[in-house]
C-alpha cells in the first residue's frame, strides 16, 4: 500500500520555493526579473497542484493545473511581446 | 515502487530548489532566466514521473486518470516552459538591459 503523505510533504516544500521566488518578484530591480520570478511561480504552482491532487485524490486539481499551464504559457508569451516594446 | 516514488520527489524537491536559490542569488537577468527556467523544468519533470509513477501503481480508474493527467501536464511543462523563458530572455535583451559586468555586446552589434 503506497500512502499519499510524500506527496503532501512535497508540495510543501515546493510551496516554500514559491514563497522564497515571490520575495524575487517584489525585490526584482527590473520588469524582466519580475517576469522570470513569475514564470517560475507559475511552474512551481503546476507541479504543487498535481502533487496536491496525488495527495487528496482528486483529480480536479490535475484538471485545474493543465489549464493553469497552457494559460501561463501564453501570458508569458504576452508579457515578453510586452517588454519588447509592444506589439508592432 | 515506493522506493522510485520517494527518489522522484526527492530529485524534484531538490531541484526545484535550486532554482528557487538561482532566481533569489543570481546577479542578472539571464543568468535567472538560465538557472531558474532550467532547474525548475528539471524538478518538475520529476514530480510530475513521482505522481504518474503512483497513479500507475494505485492501477483503478482513478489511479489510471492522475498518471495520465500527470504525464500530459509533463509534457506541457516541456513544450511550453523553454519557449517562455527564450521569449523572456530575447525580451530583456530587446529592452536594452545589459548582462552583468558586461563591456562588449556583440548580440547588440549584429543587429
Amino acid at each position: 500500500m503506497i500512502v499519499a503523505l510524500p506527496f503532501g510533504v512535497a508540495a510543501a516544500v515546493l510551496l516554500g520555493f514559491i514563497l522564497a521566488s515571490m520575495v524575487r518578484l517584489g525585490i526584482g530591480p527590473t520588469a524582466a526579473d519580475r517576469a522570470v520570478a513569475l514564470d517560475t511561480i507559475n511552474t512551481l504552482v503546476v507541479a504543487t497542484m498535481i502533487l496536491l491532487g496525488a495527495a487528496f485524490g482528486q483529480v480536479v486539481l490535475m484538471d485545474v493545473a493543465l489549464v493553469y499551464a497552457l494559460l501561463s504559457f501564453v501570458s508569458t508569451l504576452y508579457i515578453a511581446r510586452y517588454l519588447e516594446g509592444g506589439l508592432k | 515502487m515506493n522506493a522510485l516514488i520517494y527518489a522522484f520527489l526527492a530529485i524534484g524537491a531538490v531541484f526545484n530548489g535550486l532554482g528557487a536559490v538561482a532566481l533569489l542569488r543570481f546577479p542578472d537577468v539571464y543568468t535567472r532566466v538560465h538557472g531558474a527556467t532550467k532547474c525548475t523544468t528539471f524538478g518538475s519533470i520529476f514530480s510530475l514521473l513521482g505522481v504518474a509513477v503512483y497513479g500507475f501503481a494505485q492501477g483503478g480508474g482513478i489511479g489510471g486518470t492522475m498518471a495520465v493527467r500527470a504525464f500530459l501536464a509533463l509534457v506541457f511543462l516541456l513544450l511550453t516552459n523553454p519557449t517562455g523563458s527564450h521569449a523572456l530572455a530575447r525580451a530583456a535583451h530587446r529592452a536594452g538591459i545589459k548582462p552583468f559586468r558586461a563591456v562588449v555586446d556583440r548580440l547588440e552589434e549584429r543587429r
